[in-house]
């Protein structure tokens, strides 16, 4: 079996709110998969409980073949886990971080000396590991983080927001070390997001919207689902212009966060009539190729934006 | 199977030790209060304080065991307030997913309070005996100096491991502040520390008797040869003393298994 991940039927409420709804899903070896998901989708409950901290209320996990429940000590030593706040200890030096971090492994002497000193080249901080922690950049901070979550080489890396607070630089290079982890131990990464474009260089996507799994698959592939282009226009009076569209041009014409939305195959050819009809009402109108943002609109029927209500 | 237990522990005491040298506040807060607690006291009360059928001739010597104690008591305090502090910052969650057992994190810190209320009892020692302000007499022998060590270790474990129970629940210092005030200071004035249970009104003597404290505390007196009567009986100090330890430890390790429901 290839399963580095699997969960069936998960599921966990808080009081009366469902905060995680029937989640199944699989993830093989050396996959990367982004889990993208409004604030209040899921994300966090469904990591607790595979971080073993939390109990789902209903359903089962397996990390590499053990259950959450039933065996934690085994999944601890399987998983590796990057929160959304660095777990280092600022007083710390880096070096230290990862020492300690080795101990709560069981690695000890001159395996671990040498296993932290491959994972400071490996993520570029042997100028800085004698420095406190406290003295990094947000973006060093997080690659120590990183570094340190998978010391241990682990089978299955949850990584919590890993890019909050990081500027698009060190995000792209937080990818890249996720990549290269992945090519050269083969770890399975799992990344929390909410962010689209960190969704989309991932070999696949589960979309997570109020505790639902709404999708799975490659973002290409849930992309190609949406098809042709989408076009937004932007209004004074979003609703009165959708409904004037669908009486003139009898096509469906949605109103999401504000803006009127058509997923139309000739997309371009249609601005010109709408523009024609319509001079007074449209303020803007835009193209564009559909991205993950329409497949969550399509899959979770509402705009990305509306669940941020965590 | 990997071990679990007694490398996860050394790594978490040996952290405890590492942030105290590089926290220099703590060192003035758990040593140096206390030593001013001792110097008020003792110069204050000065002759006028005659501790109802106590040896000591000063009250210098009288406060010194409550000032260990003290000692051992505010180490304890901040101890318990660095799993606040780690939990806020982050540093515990990765703890608390790392394959490591729950016993381990409770001793970590426990030995890790341990070890530094006994180095800065002694180094306070160290600076009465000095200054000439106790054991004027004679120091204890070495059976005594080794019960006196061993009463601070267990006290300091059962003070340590009592607040755990309180500061694994709690998300906030201030909060831990009341279970200071409330609870672990009066443990602390109601030992013996400040006045003999011999001449106190009889609910305080009371108190005093269910206080764990007040056994700990008649176990470093008697060590140091400093015994006061109405106390316990020495080997009723002791037994109670590593009863509370024991216990204390026990149910830190059972706070700290229980699996959260919710966030």
């Amino acid at each position: 079996m290839n399963a580095v991940l699997e969960t069936r039927g998960l599921g966990h409420d808080y009081g009366s709110r469902k905060a995680l709804d029937d989640v199944s899903l699989t993830l093989a070896a050396g996959e990367i998969v982004a889990l993208l998901g409004p604030n209040g989708g899921g994300k966090s409950t469904l990591f607790r409980i595979l971080s073993t901290v939390m109990d789902a209320s209903r359903g089962e996990a397996t990390i590499a073949g053990h259950d959450v429940r039933r065996a934690p000590a085994d999944v601890r030593q399987a998983l590796g886990v990057t929160f959304q706040a660095p777990s280092l200890d600022r007083k710390l030096t880096v070096r230290e971080n990862l020492i300690h971090q080795g101990h709560l492994y069981g690695l000890r002497g001159p395996d671990l000396a040498k296993r932290v000193q491959v994972m400071l080249e490996a993520f570029g901080l042997t100028d800085r590991a004698g420095d406190y922690v406290e003295t990094l950049s947000g973006g060093l901070a997080r690659r120590a983080d990183v570094a340190k979550s998978v010391l241990h080489r682990p089978r299955l890396l949850l990584l919590d927001e890993p890019s909050t607070g990081l500027d698009p630089a060190a995000r792209r290079d937080l990818l890249r070390l996720l990549q290269r982890t992945r090519d050269e131990s083969g770890t399975t990464c799992f990344l929390a997001t909410h962010l689209f474009e960190e969704a989309e260089v991932c070999d696949r996507v589960a979309i997570l919207d109020r505790g639902r799994l709404v999708a799975l698959g490659s973002p290409t592939a849930l992309v190609r689902e949406v098809g042709g282009e989408v076009v937004k226009l932007t209004s004074d009076d979003p609703e009165a212009l959708a409904a004037a569209i669908r009486e003139r041009f009898a096509m469906e014409a949605l109103v999401a966060d504000g803006e009127v939305r058509m997923e139309r195959e000739d997309g371009a050819t249609l601005l010109t009539p709408l523009l024609a009809a319509f001079p007074e009402r449209i303020l803007s109108a835009t193209v564009a190729r559909p991205g993950l943002a329409d497949v969550f609109f399509r899959r979770a029927g509402r705009a990305f934006e509306e669940g941020s209500d965590a | 199977m990997r071990d679990q237990t007694w490398l996860p522990a050394f790594s978490l005491w040996q952290r405890e030790m590492v942030r105290f040298v590089r926290q220099r506040s703590r060192v003035t807060g758990s040593l140096l209060t206390p030593v001013l607690f001792w110097l008020l006291f003792g110069a204050g009360y000065g002759g006028s304080f005659r501790p109802a059928g106590s040896p000591e001739s000063s009250s210098f010597e009288y406060f010194l065991p409550g000032t260990v104690v003290l000692i051992v008591l505010f180490t304890a305090i901040f101890a318990n307030i660095s799993i606040i502090e780690d939990r806020r910052e982050g540093f515990l969650q990765g703890v608390l997913v790392a394959p490591v057992s729950r016993l381990a994190i409770v001793m970590g810190k426990v030995l890790g309070g341990a070890t530094l209320a006994i180095l800065q009892a002694l180094l306070f020692l160290g600076v009465a005996v000095a200054t000439r302000s106790a054991f004027s007499g004679g120091g204890p022998g070495l059976a005594g100096a080794l019960e006196a060590a061993a009463a601070l270790i267990l006290l300091s474990m059962g003070i340590t491991a009592l607040g755990f129970v309180f500061a694994w629940r709690v998300d906030s210092v201030q909060a831990f502040h009341g279970v200071m005030n409330l609870l672990l200071m009066p443990m602390w004035a109601l030992s013996g520390a400040l006045f003999p249970a011999a001449g106190a009104a009889t609910p305080i003597r009371i108190l005093m008797a269910i206080n764990p404290t007040t056994y700990g505390l008649a176990m470093l007196r008697h060590g140091l040869g400093r015994d006061a009567t109405g106390g316990p009986t020495p080997a009723l100090a002791a037994a109670v003393t590593v009863g509370f330890a024991v216990l204390a430890v026990t149910a830190a390790v059972l706070v700290a298994s229980k699996r959260r429901k919710t966030a």
